[in-house]
């Protein structure tokens, strides 16, 4: 492969089989990756986008070797992650968010060097690093506390740190700022640009569901979704493509499901729905104004009452409902006409 | 990997896991509290040992069985703290601290990340060996005389002994990475066998033949016969027919052949548990 990629995939696959309580001799199978393919070049901050189970976290994983794939190939700084995991493990680094992990006995600084002292950091300039890194994400005042003291959130950010520390060449993100308050996801994020930014040379992957994130951050981003990419380019691009439809938010009251009459309405190319207390609010992309009267005269005709309408420029997310054919957070619940 | 490379990395996990593994085992108590512990557990144990063996055994403490008894049960305190401690590590960074998987993705020679952390239970338990064997010597009159020890006999089966019980631990440590369930008393389970059948505490004889030749089949029962005659000047008579020099050679074989045993087994369970995704595995916790 070209040493111009640090991460290269083809056709990865992963099946877990897993038996059945009620009947040992049955397995069962899931197909958690079918046939990933994908290049990060050097350099690049690319994201995987997906919702839970759509094998994100799989996917690092098996770059990062915890776990092998069932086919295909991987390469991660030009070694392949099957055959030579240990080689592979001096170039890369892993965060993995929403977690509690860390020595509970130990300080997060003494956490923090420990692991310093894994990668054959100088003592003198780990310490200097860790100051500073503990600095960036508001940790200054917790560095003697023993870390079975800490929040759940604090500890994310001393992993953050540890992931950072060593300043690997490829680092695998996993959802970082799951769980984390606004403010300090922000924080991070800023972070990771300008270290990127400073370290041109290194190249991160993310896994996120926050389509937010993966805007702001990412050059590029693959959109996974129960184990295939549907969609792959730089968030942009993406947008872009989807320009010529339109994107409508609907809020509307008296229902509290309007699926089943959306799905009715021609030329409706996909919705989502998101139930809230008072109203129902829909994303639905649209082939073209003209099918807006239609949808609108088949609510009202249901039982509902338009409570408000914006016509918007497309996101991510709508990115990703046209892609997949149902919202983020509705894995069954949207739905393609 | 270059040798040198290779030899620093192997150099960095050994050092930086003891000094972990000292955190974990001290970190847990006020250090007088831990002090306390660590001398009346072993005080405890061999005092059980005392009471059990006056109550059952003919002429109590003043059996000449005794001496080459109380020093089994002492040096086996090594077995259950080296052997366990090694094992209990993958359980505990897997399910409880959640670290073995960055373990796994840093450039660590888990080899010597293990033995490292068992480092620590080993120098525990040789504060519990020393006091239990005082213990013995001054009040029990169990005959170890400073003057007497077969100094180079027990330098080479301490040695030889530390490499055995910790490719041991690597060997559990193996199957405790593929069993991600109920696998919590596998190292103790084990040290329990060991005990029956290693003639700790009764002459390897008394067993059942088909025990008692599991029992000659173990390297630990070679490894606490040499140290019984370096620090007694005799042993079972079970083993009168092997020399000081043939017992050693036997200890440090076996070790051999259990080294390319442990890594091969540990490598294989490693593989198997990267194809079942148990590397990260959270069970119990």
């Amino acid at each position: 492969m070209s040493s111009e990629l640090a991460i290269r995939t083809e056709d990865l696959r992963r099946v877990f089989r897993t038996r059945k309580r009620e009947a040992k001799k049955q397995k069962r199978e899931v197909v958690a990756l079918d046939g990933i393919a994908f290049e990060v070049p050097r350099g690049e901050l690319f994201g995987v986008l997906g919702p839970n189970g759509a094998g994100k976290t799989t996917t690092i994983k098996i770059l990062a070797t915890l776990l092998t794939p069932t086919s295909g190939h991987a390469w991660v700084a030009g070694i392949d992650v099957a055959t030579d995991p240990k080689a592979v493990r001096h170039h890369i680094g892993m965060v993995s968010g929403g977690e509690t992990s860390g020595y509970g006995l130990l300080t997060v600084e003494e956490n923090l060097w420990m692991f310093s002292q894994f990668y054959g950091m100088e003592t003198r300039a780990a310490r200097a690093r860790i100051r500073e890194l503990l600095a960036v994400v508001g940790l200054s005042d917790r560095a003697k506390t023993k870390i079975y003291h800490l929040s759940t959130g604090m500890r994310q950010k001393m992993n953050f740190v540890r992931g950072f520390l060593t300043e690997p060449e490829i680092l695998f993100l996993d959802e970082p700022t799951l769980g984390l308050d606004v403010q300090t996801a922000r924080t991070l994020r800023g972070f990771v640009s300008n270290w990127l930014r400073e370290h041109p040379d290194r190249t991160i992957l993310l896994t996120t569901h926050a389509m937010h994130e993966a805007d702001e951050l990412c050059e590029r981003v693959a959109i996974i979704d129960r184990g295939r990419i549907l969609a792959c380019g730089a968030p942009s691009n993406l947008k872009r493509d989807l320009k010529h439809e339109d994107v409508v938010r609907l809020r509307i009251g008296g229902l509290e499901d309007v699926r089943p009459i959306v799905a009715t309405v021609p030329s409706v190319s996909r919705f989502s729905q998101t139930a809230h207390d008072d109203c129902v609010e829909v994303d639905v992309i649209l082939a073209n104004d003209a099918v807006l009267t239609g949808l609108l005269a088949a609510v009202e005709a249901g039982g509902g009452t338009l409570l408000s309408l914006e016509k918007r420029a497309p996101t991510l997310e709508d990115v990703f409902l046209d892609v997949v054919g149902h919202g983020f957070e509705e894995p069954n619940g949207g739905g393609a006409s | 990997m270059p040798s040198d490379r290779r030899f620093r990395e192997t150099l960095r996990s050994f050092r930086v896991a003891t000094w972990l593994g000292w955190q974990i085992e001290s970190n847990w108590a006020d250090p007088f509290v831990f002090a306390i512990y660590s001398l009346v557990k072993p005080l405890a144990g061999a005092l059980i040992l005392v009471f059990m063996y006056a109550a059952i055994a003919k002429g109590g403490v003043n059996s000449p069985l005794f001496p080459a008894v109380f020093v089994g049960n002492a040096m086996f305190i090594y077995v259950p703290a080296v052997l366990a401690g090694i094992s209990w590590t993958i359980i505990d960074d897997r399910e409880h601290y959640g670290m073995l998987k960055y373990v796994y993705t840093a450039p660590v020679s888990v080899f010597a990340y293990l033995v490292g952390r068992g480092v620590a239970k080993a120098a525990v338990a040789t504060v519990a060996v020393v006091v239990t064997l005082l213990l013995g010597t001054l009040a029990l009159s169990v005959p170890i005389r400073l003057a007497g020890i077969d100094w180079l006999l027990i330098l080479g089966a301490l040695v030889s002994g530390c490499a055995m019980l910790s490719l041991f631990g690597i060997l559990l440590g193996g199957v405790t990475l593929v069993t991600a369930r109920h696998n919590y008393g596998v190292g103790e389970a084990v040290a329990g066998g060991l005990y029956l059948l290693c003639g700790v505490v009764f002459p390897l004889e008394t067993l059942p033949l088909w025990l008692e030749v599991v029992g000659r089949g173990l390297p630990i029962t070679y490894w606490i016969e040499a140290v019984r005659r370096a620090l007694l000047g005799a042993g079972s008579p079970a083993f009168n027919g092997l020399s000081n020099g043939a017992l050693l050679g036997v200890v440090v074989g076996s070790t051999v052949v259990l080294a390319g045993l442990a890594v091969g087994t540990f490598r294989l369970a490693e593989r198997r548990a990267r194809a079942r995704g148990l590397l990260d595995m959270q069970t119990m916790y």
